[in-house]
């Protein structure tokens, strides 16, 4: 049973995956929510200039938009160099860089599975809640928020998955460095590349496959409770 | 407390223009469905913001297009029952009646869920989702809830129009009671006849759009020649009446009215109590000499009033039996063979089994308040 262990450089390309589609998650989230909202019910020109430019990465080659990246957030890039120099934020070559593609990865999966589920609150309990008092902040946060709750983790689990198994956009921003910027996905690929390396591209798969299904696991539990507190039959 | 309304704003190809005022009690917008009745409740809550008009309550604007004042919804302490009551989901019961209570500011906050729970006997749900809950239930609950933000008026859009005869029947007296005990002024939209004549004060009659006519419930629901009435099935007139008797052996009771004695199938009335008989016009029958051994027990004494020109085959002919209006559908041919035109004496003859039933709203018609 001894191939079934994992070395401490498969150890490390684990635990980089999860903490990189853990934060591009997290931090996709609330802005996930915000075009959701807008995409849902905004209503002026350019919304569906805004609904294609958040579609794009899912119809891209993935190593277009890790090009674009690379250009946009690189260290000499406009948006890259700003965030450096202000901030002290780079990207480039780092584990930050590889969260930020796979949230851009990621993104469009997650505001779809919020903006369709705004789209079945009724519009008419929102109108109910404002003759009652509340303002738009607080129908918002009493209302909208609690109703959309089985959405917004649907899109979170969608939006982790993908995130776990990006690729193409991550090896060309951030290339593949162990212990950086190489996640799960490079790994494997790495391990493909070498004399010798199957038995540890089929481990490394193994916990792929066995993440996935734990997190819809996860899903379909949180999904049927939220659904259990609405009284959806 | 007086509330203003004068509107003017376009719906598609309906144009809508609708101008009146009232004070307090229950005002009913009655007429037939697409007749605008819920687009001026939706202009007075501020749903929709109409291309011109004013709404003011004692002399607050909520909406004055031509000041440019327009007060959102949320801010206008306006209580509204939808039609489809349209409960929080997610909240119970409990939660949901008292969600409008957290966002009046604390001087307005009323601290009397256990009387509002008592008034509309919401007690056994309060721990419960609204989806487990019945539809008289659920408009109960709506009710509760609009009541418990505190309104200055309470708006009430078909609340009954979803349920069925007998949870119309198990809600009519909580509405009543918020109309006498609660004493808050409301606004009520309603097409049932009966509804209107049990529960209003004032009705607003809308026709197309516009204010057809506008005034105390009986002397509006009679007006045989207005356009939700003529040539319509639910004519009629509205008698103020008081209950004089009951009579245990032939099961009737008595009523007796400016017009004359009624006699009805025994009611569920105190002796002494007021109520309202609706009065179908095509359940009443004219002679010109008094009838005799005839089997109907009410007969009324009077003088045409009105004969309404309508095309056809029928005639609208308003009485006046001393003073109380009475409406009588007759063919045109039985009216140009009795020979009546405004002047001429007669006698209307009613059946008393027309005047039970909740659907001809002989029971269903009376109400505490006359």
């Amino acid at each position: 049973m001894d191939w079934m262990s994992l070395s401490p450089e498969e150890w490390t390309a684990v635990r980089l995956s999860l903490k990189v589609a853990v934060v591009a998650t997290l931090f996709s989230l609330p802005m996930g929510i915000a075009v959701a909202m807008v995409l849902a019910r905004g209503r002026f020109w350019g919304l569906s200039l805004l609904n294609g430019l958040v579609l794009l990465p899912l119809i891209l080659p993935p190593v277009v938009t890790g090009y674009i990246l690379l250009i946009l957030f690189g260290r000499r890039g406009p948006i890259g160099s700003f965030l450096a120099d202000h901030f002290g934020i780079v990207f480039s070559f780092r584990w930050t860089g590889a969260a930020l593609a796979c949230a851009v990865m990621a993104f469009p999966l997650l505001v779809r599975a919020i903006r369709l589920s705004i789209e079945a609150v009724d519009f008419k309990l929102e109108e109910a809640a404002g003759t009652l008092g509340a303002n738009r902040a607080w129908i918002f946060l009493t209302v909208t928020l609690p109703l959309i709750v089985p959405g917004i983790i649907a899109g979170m689990i969608l939006c982790f998955a993908k995130a776990m198994g990006e690729f193409g956009a991550t090896i060309t921003f951030v290339s593949n460095i162990p212990g950086e910027t190489q996640t799960l996905p490079s790994a494997i690929y790495t391990f493909t590349q070498v004399p010798g390396g199957d038995a540890g591209a089929l481990r490394l798969t193994l916990v792929s496959v066995a993440i996935s299904m734990l997190a819809l696991i996860a899903s379909e539990v949180m999904a049927r409770f939220a659904n259990r507190r609405l009284d959806v039959e | 407390m007086t509330l203003a309304v004068d509107i003017k704003h376009t719906l598609g190809k309906f144009w809508l223009d609708a101008r009146f005022a009232t004070e307090g009690g229950l005002t009913a917008l009655f007429g037939r469905s697409g007749s605008g009745k819920s687009s001026i409740i939706n202009v007075i809550a501020g749903l929709i913001r109409p291309e011109a008009g004013r709404v003011a309550i004692d002399e607050e604007a909520l909406l004055d297009t031509a000041r440019g004042i327009f007060v959102p919804p949320h801010k206008r302490r306006l209580g509204y029952v939808f039609q489809e009551g349209r409960l929080f989901p997610h909240l119970t019961v409990r939660q949901n009646l008292l969600y409008g209570r957290w966002f009046a500011p604390p001087a307005q906050r009323r601290d009397d869920l256990g009387h509002v729970v008592e008034l509309l006997g919401l007690g056994a749900t309060l721990e419960r989702r609204p989806g487990r809950l019945s539809g008289g239930e659920k408009q109960r609950v709506a009710i509760g809830r609009a009541l418990l933000a505190n309104p200055r008026l309470l708006l009430m859009d078909e609340p009954l129009a979803s349920l069925d005869e007998a949870r119309k029947a198990e809600i009519l007296p909580y509405i009543e009671r918020l109309r006498d005990e609660a004493r808050v002024p409301i606004v009520y939209v309603s097409h049932s006849v009966a509804e209107v004549i049990r529960l209003a004060s004032t009705v607003v009659l809308l026709s197309e759009g516009h204010v057809a006519a506008v005034g105390p419930t009986a002397e509006v629901m009679r007006r045989i020649d207005l356009p939700p009435f003529a040539g319509q099935p639910d004519a009629g007139a509205v008698i103020e009446a008081t209950v004089a008797a009951h009579d245990d052996r032939f099961d009737l009771t008595e009523l007796t009215s400016r017009a004359g004695v009624w006699r009805l199938p025994l009611l569920g009335a105190r002796v002494g109590e007021r109520l309202r008989l609706h009065v179908h016009a095509r359940d009443v029958m004219l002679a010109t000499t008094r009838p005799t051994d005839v089997s109907a027990l009410n007969v009324m004494q009077g003088v045409v009033a009105e004969v309404s020109a309508g095309g056809g085959a029928t005639v609208d002919i308003r009485l006046d039996c001393n003073g109380e209006a009475l409406t009588a559908r007759l063919t045109r041919y039985s009216a140009e063979r009795l020979r009546l035109a405004p002047g001429v004496p007669v006698f209307a003859l009613i059946k008393t089994v027309a005047l039970s039933g909740p659907a001809r709203g002989g029971r269903n018609a009376e109400t505490g308040d006359a």
